[in-house]
Parts: structure tokens; C-alpha cells; sequence
């Protein structure tokens, strides 16, 4: 048995009962980091001099019996666009390239006031922008499973860590299904929390009505922990809610016995391949067995989701990357002009071509005269989408549907056509623009033995009822036991 | 085509980004494709429908005005592409 393949849970109790020391584990990721990440290009900065003595003082703190946070010594990698004091962080863009924190982001606050070791930095793609991690600059992270094989993004690299064991913990960020879906295609658990219930406050931005900070883990029982503890109002973003943080491991083993399933009919006419279709099925089949109650139910807009996404993200994109003008940080480019030519030069220098697109589109769609055409029209069909969630809400308790309608692709298959690409978004996007939590659990394995999701889709702010639905499912299947072969 | 090299043009003047020949041919095309496939929402009579902008029930959001702590102004300035005594450095603005 090694330590870096355990989950938190287990790690926490072998901690407590000083089976293992923090320096141990600690050393035993970097370790494993160090023997397979030239394989997996997960990580894009990692620091082990500040993990280790960070495990150290974790270490005598136990010793000398002080209180310890719920994360004491558990090793976490933090996406590429969390902020953390001091520390580089890029968001896998060269206009970013060399850049440090200048303050803590608050879920990263609260992972130090959790006494977590925060291990180093993931990849993603560039500024969030993409659902394969092959915007980043620092080249694509590569699937576990098959490294030939694209990770999902945006956080990739957070998902390919924790299903290579190269971290126990990881946070990503959720515009489109940039937690769900890289999840499912690396076979582990990813959440996208309710709109508002982590704060933003040193997220940097994508699309600030949609992003969501979550938690990528082994488990469901590590994901609600980690949940637990960036979970929370915070003053400091605006549209950060002040509602009450529930015990997300007290629920876990509850039954789920009598709970109503929706199956989104519309869901399954969307062309997903087959090996997708058949373990989404099975998976309806064990939550029956488990006495839950599928309720067909219908959501008309899906077919709309897509177009209006791409209109509100890009749009949002355009507004908050026009701040990465070489001015305040950043990289400038030389031998400009004047002003205006400094800005272009930056930019152009700066952004790779997904972002230069996006920030196109979202200036197209917001520039006069198409304003009301496309903006204005995608926000009233966001309304249009919404109301289909909260009408089928009132029928069941949860719903559930694949996470992404392929398994992972090929690397360099899908690069060059933006719009083959956003597709396959489609299982994802809703959530995002309903405001809507949403997990996705290992739930099979294609017939190239590549990672399958589920995805668990909750109403406002009823995190619990769908980790206790994703509990039940991986308490009573084994597909989360599987590990990827990497030596 | 519907979106044409000068829309290209000009929406890359509004974000202030310079593309080079290939990159203006590529995305004229790539988003002349997506903006047809966006133009699906048209499809939809939304005339009665009021438009989302967040989902949250929060409109302005007040708290009082108190001094607190908050980042460290040099940390906050240094990193700039060029400074001089705490004042960002840029191209002269007017001729």
C-alpha cells in the first residue's frame, strides 16, 4: 500500500492515529509527482520546500497535541487562477507568465486556516478557455488513462493530479463544466457548487456570472470535506450568499430510498456515443435498485444552451480580460508607439488564439448594434433555461445525466474547430447559466477503458441531497476503485 | 459569409488586439461558423421573456464604510510592467 493512493478520509484518520506523519505523506506525493508528471504535465508549478515544512509544523502541532484544522496535512494543488500571496500564478497564459500573487484568494485562506498543505499550482487552459487543457502555454496536461488522450478542461491539470495520485485534493474553477467534465474524463469526483455558495474574491476572472470554485478529490466523502471548508458568505464578493453551510458528511450515508430522479429526456437525443448512453443507463439502473424513482422529466431549452453560453461567457470574457493591458501587471510588449499601440501589442503578444477569439466574440456581441440582437437575446433565453430547471425541480429531487458525451479524445483532434469543441459542453453548460450545483462520479469505462462520468445535477443550494445521492452510487459500484497504470 | 474580414477588423480595433494575416483569415471563418450556429436563439420568440443577467435573488449589495485592512499597496504595484515611485509608467497618452 502506498500513502499517495489513499483518499483524505483515510489519510486523516492514519494522521490522527500517528500511523503516518504529515512529512511522510508529504514526501510521498512529491515522490510520486516526481515520478510521473513528465508523463502527465499536470502540474505547472510546485513548490516542495514550502510543503515540507509546512508538513512539519503540522507535524510538531500534532505532537504537542494543539487543535488542528480538518485538512491537517493533506496535500492540495490549486488550479492555476487562484490567487495565492506571493505565489506565481499565470492562468497558463504568457500575459501572466512570471507573475506573483499580491494577496490570498479566500477559498486559499481557508485552506491555510484548514491547515492544508497546498502543494503546487495545476494546469488549465489558457484564462479557462477550453475543455481539453491545450489552450495552456505551458503545452496540454495529458490523461492518466491513456496519455495519448486529452484530460477535459479547463482543469485538467487539477483533475489529471488527483486521478494519477500526484495530489490528494485539488480545486478547480466551473464556467461551462470546467470541473465536471475534465473530472469525468480522468474518472474522478468533481463538483460544481450553487452560484454564490464559494466566493469568487481571488478567482481571477473568466465570466463572472457563471465561474464556480470546486472540489476535484478520490472520493465523495473528500469532496464534501473540501466543500465543507471553502464553502461560505464572504463580504468580499458580492455575490457570495449568506445562507447556511449544512453538514455535507453528516448526510453521506443517509438513504436514499424514495428519492425522485430526473432523466432529462432531451438529453438523450444529442448524439453521445453509445459506451456514454449504456453506463448512464446502467447507472439509472443501480440508483433503482437503491430505491430512488426515475422521473422522466424534460428540459425544451437544452437544444439553446450552447448558443447562449457562448454569447454571456464571451461577452463577460471580453469585459474582464480588457484589464491584461500591460499597464498594472503583467507583460508588456516593447517598441510600441504610443498607448493605444502598446495595448494591442500586449494583447496580441500576450493571449493565445482562444482567448483572442473569445475576447472577439464578446466584443462582437456586445459592440452596437448587435447588442440586443445577440447579448440581450442570449440573457432572456438564460431566463428561458432556468425556468425548464425550476419547473422539473418541482417534480424531483435531483436529476441525473452523463457529464460529457464522449470520453477523452485524442489530443490534437478537436483543437482546430472552436465550435466541434464547445459542443461537447452540452451536458454541462445548463448548470452554469441555471446557477445550478452539480457533481459528476466515476460511473464506467468506455470500450477503450477510458473513464465514463456521472453527473448529479441539485437544486439551489442542495449540495447535500447530490453527494448523498453520489455516495449511495459509489458505496454500491467499483468503478472508483480503479487506477490508472502509470508505471 | 455573413461575418466578413472587416467585421474581423474592426472588433479587433474595439479590443485593442493587433492579428496577423492568418489569424484574421482564421477567425473570420470560425466565427462566421459560430455566430451562425448562435444565430439558432432566433429561433425563439423571447418578447414577453425578461432577460437574466445572474441568477442570484441579490441586487446592490451595502456594507458600512469601515476602515479596515486590506492589501499591501507595494505588493499590489511592483509587479507592473514599468514604475517609477509608485506610479505605473505608460506611452505618452498625448502628443
Amino acid at each position: 500500500m502506498d500513502i499517495f493512493n489513499q483518499t483524505a478520509c483515510q489519510l486523516i484518520k492514519m494522521l490522527q492515529s500517528k500511523e503516518i506523519t504529515s512529512r511522510q505523506l508529504v514526501e510521498s506525493v512529491i515522490d510520486r509527482i516526481g515520478a510521473v508528471d513528465s508523463k502527465i504535465n499536470a502540474f505547472v508549478y510546485v513548490d516542495n520546500t514550502a510543503a515540507l515544512e509546512k508538513a512539519d509544523e503540522i507535524d510538531a502541532r500534532r505532537a504537542n497535541g494543539e487543535p488542528l484544522g480538518a485538512l491537517a496535512g493533506i496535500p492540495v494543488a490549486l488550479k492555476d487562477n487562484l490567487l495565492y500571496c506571493r505565489r506565481p500564478v499565470t492562468c497558463a497564459s504568457n500575459i501572466l507568465k512570471g507573475y506573483y500573487s499580491s494577496y490570498n484568494a479566500t477559498v486559499v485562506e481557508k485552506l491555510i486556516g484548514a491547515d492544508a498543505v497546498i502543494i503546487g499550482v495545476a494546469n488549465m487552459d489558457e484564462f479557462a478557455m477550453g475543455s481539453s487543457c491545450e489552450t495552456s502555454c505551458y503545452g496540454p496536461s495529458r490523461n492518466p488513462w491513456n496519455q495519448d488522450c486529452i484530460t477535459g478542461g479547463s482543469s485538467g491539470g487539477s483533475a489529471a493530479a488527483v486521478a494519477a495520485d500526484e495530489t490528494i485534493l485539488a480545486l478547480g474553477s466551473d464556467t461551462g463544466g470546467s470541473i465536471r467534465q475534465p473530472s469525468a474524463l480522468c474518472g474522478v469526483v468533481g463538483m460544481k457548487p450553487t452560484y454564490g455558495r464559494v466566493s469568487r474574491y481571488g478567482l481571477v476572472a473568466f465570466a463572472s456570472s457563471l465561474d464556480q470554485i470546486g472540489p476535484i478529490t478520490k472520493s465523495v466523502a473528500d469532496n464534501a470535506l473540501l466543500l465543507q471548508v471553502i464553502s461560505g458568505y464572504d463580504h468580499r464578493d458580492s455575490t457570495s450568499i449568506n445562507e447556511d453551510v449544512p453538514d455535507y458528511s453528516a448526510s453521506l450515508g443517509e438513504s436514499i430510498k424514495g428519492l425522485k430522479i430526473g432523466i432529462p429526456k432531451e438529453y438523450f437525443l444529442y448524439g453521445m456515443d453509445s459506451d456514454i448512453e449504456t453506463a448512464t443507463k446502467k447507472a439509472i439502473e443501480t440508483f433503482q435498485q437503491l430505491g430512488a424513482q426515475p422521473v422522466e422529466i424534460s428540459l425544451p431549452y437544452t437544444e439553446y444552451a450552447i448558443a447562449t453560453y457562448y454569447i454571456i461567457a464571451t461577452a463577460e470574457a471580453s469585459a474582464n480580460l480588457a484589464r491584461f493591458d500591460g499597464v498594472r501587471y503583467g507583460n508588456r510588449a516593447k517598441d510600441a508607439d504610443n498607448l493605444i499601440d502598446m495595448y494591442c501589442k500586449t494583447k496580441s503578444q500576450g493571449f493565445g488564439a482562444e482567448v483572442k477569439r473569445r475576447i472577439l466574440l464578446g466584443t462582437y456581441v456586445l459592440s452596437s448594434g448587435y447588442y440586443d440582437a445577440y447579448y440581450k437575446k442570449a440573457q432572456k433565453v438564460r431566463t428561458l433555461i432556468r425556468d425548464d430547471f425550476s419547473k422539473a425541480f418541482q417534480k424531483v429531487d435531483c436529476i441525473v445525466a452523463p457529464t460529457s458525451p464522449t470520453s477523452a479524445f485524442k489530443i490534437g483532434e478537436k483543437i482546430d474547430d472552436p465550435l466541434t469543441m464547445y459542443l461537447s459542453d452540452i451536458f454541462t453548460i445548463s448548470l452554469n447559466l441555471a446557477g445550478l450545483p452539480g457533481i459528476s462520479i466515476p460511473c464506467g469505462f468506455s470500450k477503450d477503458s477510458l473513464p465514463i462520468g456521472l453527473q448529479i445535477i441539485g437544486k439551489p443550494f442542495d449540495e447535500s441531497t447530490i453527494l448523498r445521492a453520489a455516495y449511495a452510487f459509489e458505496q454500491n459500484t467499483v468503478f472508483h476503485t480503479q487506477k490508472p497504470n502509470l508505471v | 459569409m455573413a461575418f466578413t474580414r472587416q467585421d474581423v477588423d474592426y472588433i479587433a480595433k474595439l479590443a485593442r488586439i493587433t492579428l496577423s494575416d492568418d489569424e484574421q483569415k482564421n477567425f473570420t471563418r470560425q466565427l462566421d461558423s459560430i455566430l451562425e450556429y448562435v444565430n439558432k436563439l432566433n429561433e425563439l420568440d423571447t418578447d414577453s421573456v425578461e432577460p437574466t443577467a445572474h441568477i442570484l435573488p441579490v441586487q446592490n449589495v451595502f456594507r458600512e464604510d469601515e476602515v479596515k485592512p486590506c492589501a499591501d499597496s507595494k505588493l499590489a504595484v511592483e509587479q507592473s510592467p514599468e514604475l517609477r515611485d509608485g506610479l505605473f509608467i505608460v506611452p505618452p497618452v498625448i502628443e
